[in-house]
């Protein structure tokens, strides 16, 4: 492991921003295969931080480690800690039931996954789930989280259309505003744009742009230029490993590890 | 550059591959062919000797001695109880078995088991289902040889077709769909019930339907239980006047069904009895033909919002 990669090193700990979360020693097994090797350092709160590295690299595991999607299918292990902050619980650890992290921590995935119902539906399912029941507040929570994902002008006067008829880009967008209107600590981005034409990916880099005033990211892209244009601090990941974590421009301009600059210049990946 | 020569052998090679195409195309239209014709033969014989016993007495009237004036309102009515009963058993069990299996049994050696045995079940033939039911409900449960035995026999054989389609149903439904409702902090049970299972439901329907067609023409085990092969009344109502209004001796009583009322005609010596069998299995037909319709366009109806 490179000697900048331990949070103690970053040389970050100055910064203004605190933590949202720290990831300590973070391992993590598909059965005996092991994706995620000792992984170490942290989001800033409300600052966007985006993982890349070439495909089959870990980026996406790691990501899924932080809502414990894992724990859906057998045989996953996770070893380390990952704190959440303020109440500095480990969200990895058995005794947290990975339900609450989940209501704690949204994310948005790689396709527009819209469920088969009314876009109004979509946005109230996370709210429906906590139990909330009164309209107004439904209503109320739904325009903002439509409005929070720059979608609210276009699909007010349709908000009980199905989603599907919605296109790509306002489908991925939906999803965003389905995952903001719970409030989340922390936003999960698993390559949202991979399925969206250019002018849908502007649109969903200028929104991520505009969350980070209210939540905590953490996006996957394997798209470098998305990596700079939206994300504070990057991380570059090969084989499971965390090669190289720093501010985003410090990466783009100097990387300090080789295997980081051949990655950025294309001389690799 | 390729010389005249190489394009030559190419277009020979193109043309002996498209050979086999053509003979292939032969083989599956004749195969095609020897299936449909074959059933459309049957119907065509059925309908010409039975079509003229088709009235509306024949279906009001119950079976007679006299061939001309033997009805099968006992065979209907019979039918449609024991698949009213056939299917309040089988369609929640399978569901519900067909759910836990997908979606909550881990993933052991022991849920193999039951997996591969639960797809074994289809295969088993139906007389052994009859004769399950003889000792198990007939007997054992003392339900004696009544609508309600029939029904839960039936269940059983029908019980793998539901849950296969509905397992089948549940695991169409992309991951990432199951992943955003669990994503969001749904347990279990409020993904199944607010999406895997409002998703899956036409699968699950169609299952359901094929399954009661194919109980709907089912003899052995009926005949393995014990129905009667002439029986002139109607089982009790299940309405009644008086409090509480539902009556369920409907179940306890002795019935007939269709295929049974049709073994009994045909295996009469009188000629005309078999007019009275190519009727009734005109009828049977008509009925699961029109369960497979209802099948098909409720998979239609239900399908057009699912972009999947």
């Amino acid at each position: 492991m490179v000697e900048n990669s331990t949070v103690e090193n970053l040389g970050l700990d100055a910064a203004p921003v605190p933590y949202k979360s720290e990831v300590k020693n973070l391992s993590f097994y598909y059965g005996a295969f092991s994706a995620l090797k000792n992984i170490n350092m942290v989001l800033h709160e409300k600052q966007v931080t985006a993982l890349i590295g070439p495909s089959g690299c870990g980026k996406s595991t790691f990501l899924r480690c932080f809502n414990r999607m894992h724990d859906l299918y057998p045989g996953n292990r996770y070893v380390g800690d990952i704190i959440l902050h303020p109440d500095n619980v480990n969200i990895l650890s058995r005794s947290v039931d990975p339900i609450e992290v989940r209501m704690r921590i949204s994310m948005v995935f790689q396709k527009p996954n819209p469920f088969p119902k009314s876009i109004y539906e979509n946005v109230a399912y996370g709210l429906r789930v906590r139990g909330v029941r009164q309209r107004a507040i439904l209503d109320e929570k739904v325009e903002e989280a439509l409005r929070g994902a720059a979608l609210w002008e276009e699909v007010k006067d349709r908000l009980n259309q199905l989603a599907y008829n919605l296109s790509g880009g306002q489908q991925q967008r939906l999803c965003i505003a389905r995952a903001l209107a719970t409030d989340p600590e922390i936003l999960l981005f698993d390559e949202p744009t991979s399925a969206l034409d250019p002018i849908a990916t502007a649109n969903i880099e200028e929104l991520i742009a505009d969350l980070k005033d209210k939540v905590t990211i953490l996006i996957v892209t394997h798209n470098m230029q998305q990596a700079a244009r939206v994300s504070d601090y990057t991380a570059y990941m090969y084989l499971g490993e965390l090669i190289e974590f720093d501010v985003t421009d410090t990466i783009f301009i100097k990387p300090k590890n080789k295997q980081t600059e051949d990655y950025i210049t294309g001389r690799f990946g | 550059m390729r010389d005249d020569k190489d394009l030559s052998e190419i277009r020979t090679i193109i043309a002996r591959h498209k050979l086999w195409d053509l003979i292939f195309m032969i083989v599956g239209v004749l195969a095609l062919m020897i299936a449909v014709l074959t059933f459309m033969a049957l119907f065509a014989h059925m309908l010409i000797e039975g079509m003229p016993r088709l009235s509306w007495d024949f279906f009001t009237s119950f079976p007679s001695r006299r061939p001309g004036s033997a009805g099968i309102l006992s065979a209907w009515v019979g039918t449609i109880l024991v698949m009213l009963v056939t299917a309040m058993a089988a369609v929640p069990m399978g569901i519900g078995a067909g759910i836990y299996l997908e979606e909550y049994a881990s993933k052991n050696i022991i849920t193999e088991i039951i997996e591969i045995n639960v797809t074994n079940l289809a295969g088993v033939p139906s007389i052994i289902y009859g004769l399950l039911a003889l000792s198990l409900f007939v007997h054992q449960f003392g339900f004696g040889q009544s609508i309600l035995s029939a029904g839960l026999a039936l269940a059983l054989l029908i019980l793998p077709v539901v849950i296969v389609a509905t397992r089948e149903a549940i695991r169409a439904i992309p991951l990432v769909i199951r992943e955003g409702a669990y994503a969001l902090g749904a347990t279990k049970w409020q993904t199944v019930s607010d999406h895997l299972l409002p998703y899956s439901a036409a699968g699950i329907l169609t299952g359901v339907i094929i399954g009661l067609a194919r109980a709907i023409g089912e003899t052995a085990p009926i005949i393995t239980i014990g129905a009667l092969t002439f029986i002139a009344f109607l089982p009790p109502s299940p309405i009644k006047a008086e409090f509480p209004f539902l009556s369920f001796e409907w179940l306890m009583a002795p019935f007939t069904v269709m295929p049974i009322q049709m073994f009994n005609w045909v295996s009469r010596p009188e000629e005309e009895f078999q007019a009275n069998a190519a009727a009734a299995g005109l009828v049977l037909v008509v009925m699961t033909l029109a369960m497979n319709a209802i099948a098909i366009y409720l998979r239609y109806r239900m399908r057009k919002n699912l972009k999947w």
